[in-house]
């Protein structure tokens, strides 16, 4: 691996008007990295850059060595799970899904038999037919996961993805993304509000705070021994466990 | 949060949406040019020219004012009144938007007119009768197709009164009209009269069913009448240069104020009050009683009277009926297509001023010009249908691109990320995402062209031999032979028509597939 391997920032700044949130490190890939903070830090403006909805006031954006400011979100090497609206209401499922495979929707009997496998995987076997209002929200997650896991891309962004989903299913949703990224060699970087879930699944958590998104430190160490700001947000009895 | 994001890339094509704003400005400020090249060479203007540009005038202001003066206690007793049938009431004040102008000029016309019920009763007891045609006539039908539409905006203005606001002004013992109700029409008033004065400016039909002579022409009338029976295009254009003229200072008010939506929704609730006892049910009662009088008695009498006539209607009237429906489908797609490609270059500013343009722009204007431009190349009647599909098109174009421009909006604001990062972009992105999400609206708009279409009596007139009649210029001319009774049986066949296609468009974009 060399210096520029991963998801370099080089001097990012993201500021509009007043607000300001800059990055200025390289996130070495693989696994599973959360990216915790305050809402209204900017947790949601740093994916957004990433994925090419948001222009950066100053500074690049590299994904192994190559600038990708200025790129389409589509020519990225990133796909994106969003808190909703994951799925086109209107087309079945699998149809969803085979929109990562060709955005016109050609789709040739390979490209059947791949979304097939990949819903079987995902225990959606069957359900290709059915329109997105007809699946229970776990299943919708699961179908929308397939979608990004058919995409060819390296980087996977997942804004809250899960959080309309019940505690316990977001939970298991949370393991089963994990699991498939850890399995597919992808990247992934998970937005979360809750630190539980950054314990949950993630190796390396990112803080965004104060207008600074803070480099990847182990998980664990994060919440052995949480910088002041982390402490207050979350909860100055400095008990984590319970919040 | 993202603070305020900048795309990199636009996912649907903008294209379509130059092309279509391209051709709007072309058809009426283009059209505006051919006019003012002709019109250099007409004289000056003549007593006649300015008799019809106070007609003008004059009607159009007292015809906004009276039904805006009229709606207002309408509007109130609706708006604090429950009782069987107001929904159904509320739902016929929508109706006017696309009633065809000629079937309801038949309609006062059976009660208003010679030989209608107030004269027949005037005659029988011995009192001189009274005449429909000229300035009162005019007025009278704007009232008809007006009033409506006013009380339902003001109704909209009613319904933004929080339920609130009354319990405290009861429990305080508050003035109701002074605090709550005046301060309401004070803000809305002003932008409805504007809405009907520009609405009055432009109906050409009206005119020429019961205007005319020198006392009561219209500047459009004028043109009509310069084209079609003096044949002097150069006085046509310099009356159509006046007509828009009047109309962009008219438009250019009504950007200042706020002219409201008459597609709201919203005018089911009828809300709590303490102040409605006593004498305001009696005057409540004959204010909502009045109007339903006024609206249904004209149209009950047409449509009873035609209905035995449709099976007798000559050979014409069902080749004409066959001709407009062509022309309105025709029309109805052409509207949708570039409301739709206006609506998604998303609010830029080109967008918005080929989608307002058309409402300050006269149909006779608009014809004027193309006449001017086709008549030394061929023969103006030939291409009578097609302008005339291409002209309602453009007519129809501002409603269908209000309609369709938020939805657009909210499928891109809600799946627009989505597409862009999986690449869906372009027309695929139309295709697949898009057309499929606004179903309901392209239906909705697709209906109100179709019947604004269907029912139009003005650039036809201007065009047409008796080989391109639409059913209503062929209903028109019915009239003017006294042939009432088969004007109304082809009068029932146009509101059918005109509602049926509207109906149609609009359950198709409301079904669901799944």
């Amino acid at each position: 691996m060399t210096a520029s391997d991963g998801l370099q920032f080089d001097r990012l700044d993201l500021g509009q008007g007043d607000f300001s949130l800059t990055a200025d490190f390289t996130m070495s890939p693989g696994g599973l990295v959360a990216l915790i903070g305050p809402s209204g830090a900017g947790k949601s403006t740093l994916l957004s850059a990433i994925a090419g909805f948001l222009e950066p006031r100053r500074g690049l954006i590299r994904w192994h060595g190559q600038d990708i400011t200025r790129l389409a979100p589509a020519q990225r090497p990133v796909s994106i799970l969003f808190q909703d609206n994951n799925l086109f209401p209107h087309l079945p499922v699998w149809k969803n899904l085979g929109l990562a495979l060709d955005p016109r929707l050609k789709l040739s009997e390979a490209d059947r038999s791949r979304i097939d496998e990949i819903l079987d995987r995902l225990g959606l076997a069957g359900m290709g037919d059915r329109q997105p209002g007809a699946l229970s929200g776990g299943q919708a997650s699961r179908a929308a996961l397939g979608r990004v896991l058919l995409a060819d891309r390296p980087l996977v962004l997942l804004d809250e993805p899960f959080s309309a989903l019940g505690p316990g299913l977001r939970q298991d949703m949370l393991h089963l993304a994990a699991r498939m990224m850890e399995e597919a060699g992808r990247t992934a970087i998970l937005v979360t509000h809750d630190p539980d879930d950054a314990r949950l699944v993630a190796q390396r958590t990112m803080l965004v705070m104060d207008g600074i998104v803070h480099p990847p430190i182990g998980t664990d160490a994060l919440f052995a021994d949480p910088p002041d700001g982390l402490r207050q947000y979350l909860g100055h009895s400095g008990d984590m466990s319970r919040r | 949060m993202a603070h305020g994001s900048e795309p990199i890339t636009r996912g649907l094509p903008l294209w379509p949406g130059r092309i279509a704003a391209g051709l709007v400005l072309l058809l009426t400020l283009g059209t505006l040019l051919a006019v003012g090249l002709r019109a250099g060479s007409a004289g000056r203007f003549g007593v006649a020219d300015w008799a019809a540009i106070r007609f003008t005038l004059v009607q159009a202001v007292l015809s906004s004012v009276l039904s805006v003066a009229a709606a207002i206690p309408v509007a109130r007793a609706l708006a604090r009144r429950s009782f069987p049938g107001r929904r159904f009431l509320i739902a016929v004040m929508g109706a006017p938007f696309i009633l065809p102008v000629v079937v309801a000029i038949l309609g006062l016309l059976a009660v208003f007119g010679r030989g209608g019920v107030i004269n027949d009763a005037l005659i029988w007891a011995g009192l001189p009768a009274i005449s429909i045609y000229g300035l009162h006539g005019v007025v009278l039908a704007h009232v008809f197709f007006n009033l409506p539409l006013a009380v339902r905006l003001i109704l909209q203005g009613w319904a933004t009164i929080p339920a609130e606001r009354f319990r405290v002004a009861a429990s305080l013992d508050m003035s109701v009209w002074r605090f709550l109700e005046w301060p309401m029409l004070r803000a809305t008033v002003p932008g409805i009269l504007l809405a009907i004065f520009l609405i009055c400016l432009t109906s050409f039909a009206v005119a020429l069913t019961l205007g005319g002579g020198p006392r009561a022409t219209t500047v459009e009338l004028a043109i009509y009448q310069a084209i079609r029976f003096e044949f002097d295009l150069g006085r046509a254009a310099l009356l159509a240069g006046v007509q828009f003229t009047i109309c962009a200072v008219a438009a250019a008010a009504a950007w200042w104020i706020a002219v409201p939506s008459a597609l709201g929704g919203g005018l089911d609730r009828v809300v709590q009050r303490w102040d409605t006892g006593g004498s305001t049910r009696f005057s409540d009662a004959c204010a909502i009683g009045m109007a339903a009088l006024f609206l249904l008695v004209p149209l009950t009498l047409v449509l009873s009277r035609g209905v035995t006539e449709i099976a007798a209607l000559p050979n014409s009237v069902w080749l004409a009926a066959g001709r407009s429906v062509g022309v309105a489908i025709f029309s109805a797609l052409l509207c949708v297509v570039a409301a739709l490609a206006l609506a998604m270059l998303r609010g830029s500013a080109v967008a918005g001023l080929a989608g307002t343009l058309p409402l300050a722009a006269s149909g006779l204007v608009i014809g004027t010009g193309l006449f001017v431009v086709v008549h030394p190349v061929m023969d103006p009647a030939r291409l009578a249908l097609p302008v005339t599909a291409l002209v309602n098109a453009a007519l129809a174009l501002p409603f269908a691109y209000r309609a369709l421009s938020p939805a657009v909006e909210q499928v891109e604001a809600s799946h627009g990320r989505l597409a862009d990062t999986l690449g869906v972009c372009g027309m695929a992105r139309v295709r697949l995402v898009l057309l499929p999400r606004i179903r309901a609206p392209l239906g909705f708009s697709l209906g109100l062209a179709a019947a604004l279409s269907m029912g139009d009596l003005g650039v036809i007139a201007l065009f047409a031999g008796d080989a391109e009649e639409t059913l209503p210029l062929a209903m028109y001319r019915l009239m003017g032979a006294y042939r009432m009774d088969t004007a109304a049986g082809a009068g029932v066949l146009l509101v059918l028509l005109s509602f049926g296609l509207f109906w149609l468009f609009d359950r198709g974009g409301r079904h669901d597939r799944v």
